[in-house]
C-alpha cells in the first residue's frame, strides 16, 4: 500500500513536471535548456511537498485524540536508522539537483571566461574587471550561423535603455536582433543599478554604475519580446521597459541598412 | 494592552517596580514583563506594516499607477519591508518569546542581565517611531529594505538616514538581546542541568544568538559607511568618486542572509516546543535537530552571494554559493521529518497552536523547496527580482514565521494571562489566515515565472487577473486579524480560567502559577530534565508543580 503510493507520487510529480507549462515561450537558445531544468526541479518539488503534505494530513486524521481519549502517545524518542536515511534522502537529492544544475550551467556557457565582441576586436583595459551574465555557451556557439558574435553596447540609465551597434553606428531604443545569431552585450549604467531581462529567453543580467557587465545569448525565434528592468532604481521603475524584436536575417539585413549610419565596407 | 488585566504579580516581590499593568509601560527588569512588552510592541508594529502592504495590494489590483504616488509607493513598500522584518518578526520571534521562556527553562529567575534587557527592548519604540513619522516629515526612505546604493545615495537624503538611524538602534537593541540570551543559556543554568537536557528553544535562541553577534555588527558598519557616503560625500560605495556598489551587497547580504535564520531558527525552536505538548509525545530525535540547528548557523553564514546572482559575481562564486546553499536544505529537511515523526502516532488535540504550527509546517516546506530552486544559479538569473522570490520569501517569513507567531500566542496565552483563548473563534482564524494567505503568495509564483519584476508600481496588463486573485489573497488575510484581536482583548477579560497548566506540559514555564509569580517560583526552581518525557510508558512526573492549583483541562471537546 504505502510502496503503490510512493509510486503513485513519483509518477504524478513527473507527470506534472513534464505537463504543467508555467513558463512564457522560449527565444532565445538557452532556453529550452532552461526549461528541461525547470521541469526536473518542478517534478522533484512536487513529489517533496505532495508527501510532506499528504504526511501531515494524514497524521492529523489518523492521530487525532478522539472525543473521550486520555493518555499520552507512543514515547518514542527517537530512531536512529530512520534518522540517517532521511538525511541520505535530501542529501542524495541535493547532490543530484546540484551536479545536475551545475551541466545545465555549463551548457548555458556560465563557466566560460566572459569575453564581448569578436576575439581580439574589442580591446577591453586590462584594470577593469569585467562580470557577466551566462549565455556564451557552446551551445549557442555551434547553432550561431557565424562565428562572430554581434556586438551591442547597451547603456542604462533612469528609467530607459538604450542600444548601440558600434558596427552601424546605429543607437536605438529597441533591441533588434536577428535569429541564429550570437548578440555580445556590453552594458553599462549612467547612475544606479538597473538590470536587463527577457523573460523569454531566460536571462537577466544586473547593470552597473562603475563596472561594466556583459551578457550573451542567441535568439531563436521571431517576436516581440519585452525587455524589463528587475531591479529598483527609482520612481519609475516599473515603466522602465523596451522590447526586443528578435527577426529572420534578411529582415534584421534591411533594418541594419536603413539605420546604418556607416557606409557598409567592411565584411 | 492586550494583556494588562493581568492580576496584581505576588506580594513578595522585594522591588520597587511599579505594579499591575502599570508596570507594562515602566523600564521593568521582569523578563516576562519585558517579553510581553516585546509581543505588543511588536504586534503594533505588524498592524502598522500590515496596512502598508494593504496599500501596496491595492495599488496593483490594476496594472497602472493609480493609487500612489510613485515615490510614495516605493516609501511605502521600504517601510513595509523594514517594519515587518525589524520591528515585527525579529523582536517578536527572539525577544518576546526568547526573554518569557529562556528564563524557566534554564531554570533562572531572570536574565543575565536584567537591565540591559530593558534597554533592549526600549530602543525599539522610538527607532519604530522615528522610522514611521519620517515617512510624515521628510518622506520616508525609497530605496528599498535593502538599500541598495547608488540609489540609496541618490534619494532624499533626509528619509534614507532617519532609516539607517533606526535601522542601528534596532540592530543595536537586537545585539543586547544575543548577549543576553548567550550569558543566560550558557550561565544560569540551574545546577544540574545539562545543556542536552534543555528544551529546544534553548538550542535554537542559542545559535540565533550567535548569528546575530557575529552578523549584525556588520551590518550596523555598512550602514555607517553609507550613511558616510550620504551626509560627508565620501566614496565607499559611490561609484561616481570610485567606490564599489557590488562592496555594499556583500556586506549586506553578510547580515541579511543570517537575518533570515534570525527570523525563523527561533520559530523552528518554538514548534519544536508546541508539537511535543499537544501530540503528546516526545520531540523525535533531540539529538539530530540540535547538532542541525547548529549546521544551520555554520552554513548559513556562507551563503550570502545567493542574493547576488545577476550582480557582479564570478563564475566560481556563483558554483560555491550554489552548493553551500543547497546543502542549507539537508539540516532543514532533518527538522521537518522529526517533526512530523513526532506527529506521527501521537494523541493530537485538534487545537489553534497545533492547526498554525502544522500549517508552517505545510508552508514551510513549499517556501524549502522554492529556495533550493533559487539556490541553482542557472534557475535564478530568470527569476531573481521578481514576484517569484517575493512568493519565495513570504512563504518563508509569513507562512513560517508568522503562522509559528500565531500557534505560539495560542500555545502560551494561558500562561501569559491565566485565561484561556476561545478555540472557535481560533480555528476560524487559521481557516482565514491559511486560505487567505495561500490565495496571496501561491499566484505570485507564477507572475515572477511570466515577467512581472518585483518592487514595481505599474505592470504589463496581461498580469492583472493574478494580480486581483493576490490582492483578494491579502484583504481576507487583513480580515482573519480580527478573530484574532477580539479573540485576545475579549478573553483577557472574560476567558475561562486557565489554571497552571492547561495542556500539561512539562517544561518548567507550566511548573507555576499562571501568569507565574515576579521570580519565576515560589520556592526552588524545579529541575527538569526530561523536558519531553510524555508518552504511554510514563510511570509518574519526575516534576512537582510549584503552586498546585486545582487543574483543569478546558479543552472544549
Ligand atoms: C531551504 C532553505 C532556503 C534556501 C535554499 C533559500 C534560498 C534563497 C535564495 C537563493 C534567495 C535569492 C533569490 C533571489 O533574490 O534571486 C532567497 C531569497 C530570500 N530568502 Fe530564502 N532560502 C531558504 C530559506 C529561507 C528562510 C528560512 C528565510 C527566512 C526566514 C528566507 C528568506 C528569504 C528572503 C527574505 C529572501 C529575499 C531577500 C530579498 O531579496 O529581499 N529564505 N532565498
Ligand atoms: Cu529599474
Ligand atoms: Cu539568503
Amino acid at each position: 500500500m504505502t510502496i503503490l503510493l510512493c509510486i503513485a507520487l513519483v509518477l504524478g510529480g513527473t507527470w506534472v513536471g513534464q505537463h504543467v507549462n508555467l513558463l512564457p515561450i522560449s527565444a532565445s537558445s538557452n532556453a529550452p535548456v532552461y526549461d528541461e531544468l525547470f521541469r526536473v526541479l518542478l517534478s522533484i518539488g512536487t513529489i517533496l511537498f505532495v508527501g510532506m503534505l499528504g504526511l501531515v494530513i494524514y497524521s492529523l486524521i489518523k492521530f487525532r485524540r478522539r472525543p473521550g481519549q486520555t493518555g499520552d502517545g507512543l514515547a518514542i524518542e527517537g530512531n536512529l536508522p530512520l534518522e540517517i536515511f532521511w538525511t541520505a534522502v535530501p542529501a542524495i537529492v541535493i547532490l543530484f539537483v546540484g551536479l545536475y544544475s551545475y551541466d545545465i550551467y555549463d551548457r548555458m556557457g556560465g563557466m566560460q571566461p566572459l569575453q564581448h565582441g569578436e576575439h581580439g576586436h574589442q580591446k577591453m583595459s586590462t584594470n577593469q574587471r569585467i562580470w557577466g551574465g551566462i549565455g556564451s555557451g557552446t551551445v549557442s556557439q555551434a547553432e550561431s550561423k557565424s562565428n562572430n558574435p554581434l556586438p551591442v553596447e547597451v547603456t542604462a540609465m533612469q528609467f530607459a535603455f538604450l542600444f548601440h551597434y558600434p558596427k552601424g553606428n546605429i543607437i536605438s531604443g529597441e533591441l533588434h536582433v536577428p535569429t541564429g545569431q550570437q548578440v555580445s552585450m556590453k552594458m553599462e549604467s549612467k547612475d544606479v543599478i538597473h538590470a536587463f531581462w527577457v523573460p523569454e529567453f531566460r536571462l537577466k543580467q544586473d547593470i552597473i554604475p562603475g563596472q561594466p557587465t556583459v551578457l550573451n545569448f542567441t535568439p531563436t525565434k521571431p517576436g516581440r519580446y519585452p525587455i524589463v528592468c528587475a531591479e529598483l532604481c527609482g520612481p519609475y521603475h516599473g515603466g522602465m521597459r523596451s522590447a526586443v524584436v528578435v527577426e529572420e536575417p534578411a529582415e534584421y539585413e534591411s533594418w541594419y541598412s536603413k539605420n546604418s549610419k556607416e557606409i557598409i565596407s567592411e565584411a | 494592552m492586550t494583556f494588562a488585566n493581568s492580576p496584581q504579580a505576588n506580594q513578595v516581590s522585594p522591588s520597587l517596580q511599579p505594579k499591575g499593568w502599570l508596570r507594562y509601560l515602566s523600564f521593568s527588569l521582569d523578563h516576562k514583563v519585558i517579553g510581553l512588552q516585546y509581543l505588543v510592541c511588536g504586534f503594533l508594529f505588524y498592524l502598522i506594516g500590515g496596512a502598508l502592504a494593504s496599500a501596496i495590494r491595492i495599488e496593483l489590483s490594476s496594472p497602472i499607477s493609480d493609487f500612489l504616488a510613485r515615490d510614495v509607493y516605493n516609501q511605502v513598500l521600504t517601510l513595509h519591508g523594514t517594519i515587518m522584518i525589524f520591528l515585527w518578526i525579529v523582536p517578536v520571534v527572539n525577544g518576546a518569546f526568547g526573554n518569557y521562556l529562556i528564563p524557566f527553562y534554564v531554570g533562572a529567575r531572570d536574565m543575565a542581565f536584567p537591565r540591559l534587557n530593558a534597554v533592549a527592548f526600549w530602543l525599539i519604540p522610538p527607532a519604530g517611531l522615528m522610522l514611521i513619522s519620517s515617512y510624515f516629515i521628510t518622506g520616508a526612505a525609497e530605496s528599498g529594505w535593502t538599500a541598495y546604493p547608488p540609489l540609496s545615495i541618490t534619494t532624499p537624503a533626509a528619509g534614507q538616514i532617519i532609516w539607517i538611524l533606526s535601522v542601528l538602534l534596532l540592530g543595536g537593541s537586537s545585539i543586547f538581546g544575543g548577549i543576553n540570551f548567550i550569558a543566560t543559556i550558557l550561565k544560569l543554568r540551574r545546577p544540574g542541568l545539562k545543556l542536552m537536557q534543555l528544551p529546544m528553544y534553548c538550542w535554537a535562541m542559542l545559535g540565533t544568538s550567535i548569528l546575530v553577534v557575529l552578523s549584525t555588527p556588520v551590518l550596523a558598519g555598512t550602514l555607517i559607511l553609507l550613511s558616510f557616503d550620504i551626509v560627508a560625500h565620501t566614496g565607499f560605495f559611490n561609484p561616481t568618486l570610485g567606490g564599489n556598489v557590488i562592496v555594499y551587497q556583500h556586506l549586506f547580504w553578510f547580515y541579511s542572509h543570517p537575518a533570515v535564520y534570525i527570523m525563523v531558527l527561533p520559530a523552528f525552536g518554538l514548534v519544536s516546543e508546541i508539537l511535543p505538548v499537544h501530540c503528546r509525545k516526545p520531540l523525535f530525535g533531540y539529538a539530530t535537530m540540535v547538532y542541525s540547528i547548529m549546521a544551520i548557523v555554520v552554513l548559513g553564514l556562507m551563503v550570502w552571494a545567493h542574493h547576488m546572482f545577476t550582480s557582479g559575481t564570478p563564475p566560481w562564486m556563483r558554483l560555491f554559493f550554489t552548493i553551500a546553499t543547497s546543502f542549507i536544505a539537508v539540516p532543514t529537511g532533518i527538522k521537518f521529518f522529526n517533526w512530523v515523526a513526532t506527529l506521527w502516532g501521537g494523541r493530537i488535540s485538534l487545537n489553534s497552536a497545533v492547526l498554525f504550527s502544522c500549517g508552517f509546517i505545510v508552508n514551510f516546506v513549499l517556501g524549502g523547496i522554492t529556495g533550493v530552486a533559487l539556490a541553482q544559479v542557472p534557475f535564478d538569473v530568470h527569476v531573481h527580482d521578481t514576484y517569484f522570490v517575493v512568493a519565495h520569501f513570504h512563504y518563508i517569513v509569513y507562512g513560517g514565521s508568522v503562522f509559528v507567531i500565531f500557534s505560539s500566542i495560542y500555545h502560551w496565552y494561558p500562561k501569559f494571562t491565566g485565561k484561556m483563548l476561545n478555540e472557535h473563534l481560533g480555528r476560524f482564524h487559521f481557516v482565514l489566515t491559511f486560505i487567505g494567505f495561500n490565495l496571496c503568495f501561491a499566484p505570485q509564483h507564477w507572475l515572477g515565472l511570466n515577467g512581472m519584476p518585483r518592487r514595481v508600481a505599474e505592470y504589463d496588463p496581461q498580469f492583472a487577473f493574478v494580480n486581483q486573485l493576490s490582492s483578494v489573497g491579502a484583504l481576507i488575510m487583513a480580515i482573519s486579524t480580527l478573530p484574532f484581536l477580539w479573540n485576545v482583548i475579549q478573553s483577557a477579560f472574560n476567558g475561562d480560567v486557565a489554571g497552571d497548566n492547561p495542556w500539561q506540559g512539562l517544561t518548567p514555564e507550566w511548573l507555576t502559577s499562571s501568569p507565574p509569580p515576579v521570580e519565576n517560583w515560589q520556592g526552588e526552581a524545579p529541575l527538569v530534565t526530561e523536558p519531553y518525557g510524555y508518552g504511554i510508558t510514563n510511570e509518574e512526573l519526575a516534576v512537582e508543580p510549584s503552586i498546585n492549583d486545582d487543574i483543569q483541562i478546558p479543552q472544549d471537546k
